[in-house]
């Protein structure tokens, strides 16, 4: 297996599959569950296999996302390769993306298609922050940007605490949007967006299996909230609802409060499984009536 | 020229010879002087040696792509009466890191040379340079006749060394510094520039952060009447700015500081009449954290306009849209991917006469952010601007289909550079390769110069810019490819091949070797991260000792591994500066 160049030793990187027995390696430091796969298998220069013995300390990792037919439940489009800490200098990070979901296979034809499997979740033994990152890894030097650029754009937008979840900075108003049971966050833009129903058809675009349908009837400004009963109805409607954390820390049902309010005080999103969510109900009426 | 062949057909024979015999040097000199192009300038010294001395005596400007490919003593023995360098140092993708530092390309020894021999020099371009203050202050007090100092993706210097610059150069017009690795420690070279100096042209100090004394700033404006390019940095507020466009409304090019500030009506006003005055700005840039609310300033300095550069400004469509309307006269134009599609489509729709569209992401490695731009943006641009010929796009998702209708409606690319962020991502659509893109690009493109390829690519790819690609000169190549067949096809079609830089491939030595004649006449190859040894990068410096090969090792890799592999033609031999992590085969 030809070198990458890559400092291994340097950098521990471990794939995690729960419950998967790391295979032996030289200096496994955290003892993370690791599987590796072959970077070259995904460029198809001929390696078929895409899980390599682990024991060859030259493969690199490859991380699909899931494409086209495969996984609709987390299809980000062109998801690449990203960590939480936007270090790249020369430090190594080894993996890449090719942007399917799952290993990559090659059909008949040559063409790459993502197989379906679960995904496993990279994780990035991070040695600065000794902090897991449930991200993917970056490659050095790619995408293909000046460092200059890098680091006035970085500088730019991280204007905020690094621990904040709503990024603030060049116009934007990013927050992050989870979703239980998808390993990948996205983040959105607030301020893309001018309402709630905005809103809901682009997460639903995201993540395709939640609705706040229900909800966007009652995007109207004036009104205080939502009745109860409506709000039962809502959440027995389907299987999963929007939620945010609020400036107070609280979780909220989404659509509650006028859109400007809502968008001024999101911290982060989060798609939820609508029976977890049953005990926000009486909250978000509780707060409702407290602002008025 | 004209005068010679006639006399050539109404005398021939002898009387030819004695045309010829008697044209004295100093007339061939003054029509050689004549010539700028450099490569004109080589044929010509490859005519004769008559023409050679000539050439070499009238040439004052002298343009070297690669520092190591020729040495100083070479450069200054050749060409007596030079007053203008341009030189390229590191290979380009240190850019991104994947050179080790202390590589090379210290000016130093090129400057001592100069003093010696050019004490006249007025002009110094530098791009992928080490400079160091030391540099600066050695430029800064050697050459009384200084001019010109641009200094681009250059690193090891600090403001200290552009204090010395301020100080001592009496007569310079040109101090231009971008995107450099420079050690900021405070704004106070500006104010180095003396009283007395009133000769500057061109000022961009847009990269730096530190402030400034914005009074010695309006001070050098003012008293700089010639000044005709102004690019400030992020510290410099609006409300300075309008104060700074008061006293130079002769500017053409305008870099602005941050447009942030909290303006009143009165100001705002004052701000707007300012850019009004300003009939001559065609080149627009800056615009850090530009909030939307004082964009209208703009609008009828944007009537003019031929050059926007957006790309460190995070507009979203709309505001980017109301903007573009203003810009009909539009060339050039960079953006950040924040104005996505959308503002893409008001570029197709308002800007015709676009030549240039360079696309940068707000957040390449923040991959849980879904926004920026498509496929869709790049095809709306190339149906409204059929004048598109040079495009960097850096994009999350790409097509086939879309590609091959952006060159049908644009078959006039010279530069083609498309960056689909994932490495090895297929046609999002289809699933299949990218292949078809490129070869429709190469296939309609026949002017094609320059071609950056990305996403999954097979050797086919490699084929079709082999076999139709005759112009293209620069080819990046990353992630791509299945085998050796795939470079070489590059290798073995492209005769015009000057620079080929190759990442996370599977090319190896069989590839390498294939192109061993096709190096001497070419400027540079990079190659990392692909399968090539050690032993065969060895047989390769062997048989070619007009090449460099040099190969950089990272620790802890195989020892046979040539992890990365640079190699260029060169007079100069081997050379002695390098650093212990990188090998001189």
């Amino acid at each position: 297996m030809e070198k990458s160049g890559l400092n291994l030793k340097a950098t521990e990187l471990r794939l995690g599959l729960p419950g998967s027995e790391s295979p032996e390696r030289g200096s496994d430091k955290n003892g993370n569950a690791a599987v590796i796969l072959s970077l070259k298998s995904f460029v198809g220069s001929g390696a078929k296999r895409v899980f390599c013995d682990a024991t060859d300390a030259d493969a690199k990792w490859v991380f699909s996302v899931s494409e086209a037919a495969a996984g609709r439940l987390f299809s980000p489009r062109g998801g690449g390769s990203s960590n939480n800490n936007n270090n790249n200098h020369g430090k190594v990070h080894v993996g890449s993306d090719s942007g399917l979901g799952g290993p990559v296979l090659e059909d008949g034809n040559g063409a790459c298609v993502a197989a379906q499997s679960p995904k496993p979740v990279m994780m990035v033994q991070d040695k600065k922050s000794h902090e897991i990152a449930p991200s993917k890894a970056q490659v050095v030097g790619w995408p293909p940007i000046r460092s200059y650029r890098k680091n006035t754009m970085s500088s730019q937008s991280s204007k905020n605490d690094d621990d904040s979840e709503a990024k603030l900075g060049l116009g934007c108003l990013y927050v992050k949007v989870s979703m239980d049971g998808a390993p990948y966050l996205r983040k959105v833009d607030l301020k893309m967006y001018s309402s709630y129903i905005d809103l809901s058809s682009a997460l639903e675009k995201m993540f395709s299996c939640f609705t706040i349908g229900q909800c966007s009837s009652h995007n109207v400004p004036s009104r205080d909230g939502l009745s109860e009963s409506r709000l039962m109805d809502l959440l027995h409607g389907s299987e999963y609802v929007l939620t945010y954390e609020d400036k107070d820390g609280d979780w909220m049902l989404v659509g509650d409060v006028p859109w400007e309010m809502f968008t001024d005080s999101c911290r982060r999103l989060r798609i939820m499984k609508s029976s977890d969510a049953i005990g926000l109900a009486p909250r978000a009426m509780e707060k409702c009536k407290n602002r008025n | 020229m004209e005068s010679e062949s006639k006399r050539k057909k109404e005398s021939p024979n002898t009387a030819e010879l004695a045309v010829t015999a008697s044209f004295p040097d100093e007339v061939l000199e003054i029509v050689l002087s004549l010539l700028t192009s450099h490569r004109d300038r080589s044929s010509v010294s490859l005519v004769c040696k008559d023409w050679y001395r000539a050439e070499r005596w009238s040439r004052t400007q002298v343009f070297i792509g690669n520092c190591y490919s020729v040495s100083p003593e070479i450069l200054t023995r050749r060409f007596p009466n030079i007053r203008s360098v341009t030189l390229k140092g590191k290979p380009r993708f240190s850019d991104f890191n994947l050179v080790p530092p202390n590589w090379g390309a210290d000016i130093h020894a090129w400057l001592v040379a100069f003093a010696a021999k050019y004490p006249f020099l007025e002009e110094l371009r530098l791009k992928r340079m080490a400079v160091s203050d030391e540099s600066l202050e050695f430029l800064a007090s050697n050459f009384p006749n200084f001019k010109l100092l641009s200094l681009l993706s250059c690193d090891g210097f600090s403001t200290d060394g552009l204090a010395a610059i301020a100080t001592h150069c009496k007569n310079l017009t040109e101090l231009d510094i971008q995107e450099n690795g420079i050690e900021d420690s405070s704004g106070s070279w500006l104010s180095c520039f003396p009283e007395s100096f009133t000769s500057l042209e061109v000022l961009n100090f847009a990269n730096l952060t530190s402030e400034v004394n914005t009074d010695a700033l309006e001070r050098l404006v003012s008293r700089c009447k010639s000044l005709k390019v102004l690019k400030v940095n992020k510290s410099i507020s609006l409300e300075q700015l309008q104060r700074l466009l008061v006293r130079a409304p002769q500017l053409e090019e305008l870099g602005t500081g941050s447009f942030l500030q909290d303006l009143t009506a009165r100001p705002y006003a004052d701000l707007e009449s300012a850019f009004n005055n300003c009939k001559n700005i065609h080149t627009l840039s800056g615009l850090w954290e530009a909030v939307p609310l004082y964009l209208p300033a703009l609008y009828n300095s944007c009537a003019n306009l031929t050059f926007l550069n957006l790309s460190y400004t995070a507009l979203q469509s709309g505001e980017f849209a109301k903007l573009v309307v203003h810009c009909p006269r539009l060339r050039r134009l960079w953006v950040l991917d924040t104005v996505e599609d959308k503002g893409l489509e008001a570029v197709g729709s308002n800007c015709p006469l676009l030549e240039e569209l360079r696309v940068f992401p707000a957040d390449p490695f923040d991959e849980e952010i879904i926004h920026g731009v498509t496929e869709e943006g790049f095809v709306a641009v190339s149906f409204g601007c059929r004048r598109l010929h040079y495009v960097l796009y850096f994009c999350r998702q790409m097509t086939n289909a879309a590609v091959a209708t952006i060159v049908q409606n644009c078959p006039n690319f010279t530069h083609f550079r498309l960056c689909i962020m994932t490495p090895g991502l297929p046609d999002y659509l289809t699933n299949e390769p990218m292949d078809e893109a490129f070869g429709a690009v190469v296939k309609t493109c026949s002017k094609l110069q320059r071609l950056s390829v990305s996403g999954l690519l097979t050797d086919l790819t490699f084929e079709y810019i082999g076999k139709y690609a005759k112009n293209l000169e620069t080819l990046s190549v990353a992630f791509a490819g299945r085998s050796d067949r795939g470079m070489q096809c590059v290798l073995e079609g492209c005769p015009k091949l000057r620079k080929l830089e190759i990442r996370d491939c599977p090319f190896g030595n069989e590839a390498l070797l294939s192109g061993l004649e096709k190096y001497e006449s070419m400027r540079s190859l990079w190659m990392s991260a692909c399968n090539v040894t050690m032993n065969a990068c060895r047989r390769l410096a062997k048989q070619m000792p007009r090449l460099n090969v040099e190969v950089m090792k990272e620790d802890g890799s195989d020892d046979s591994q040539a992890d990365k592999v640079y190699i260029y033609r060169t007079v100069a031999g081997p050379r002695r500066d390098a650093p212990p992590s990188v090998l001189t085969l």
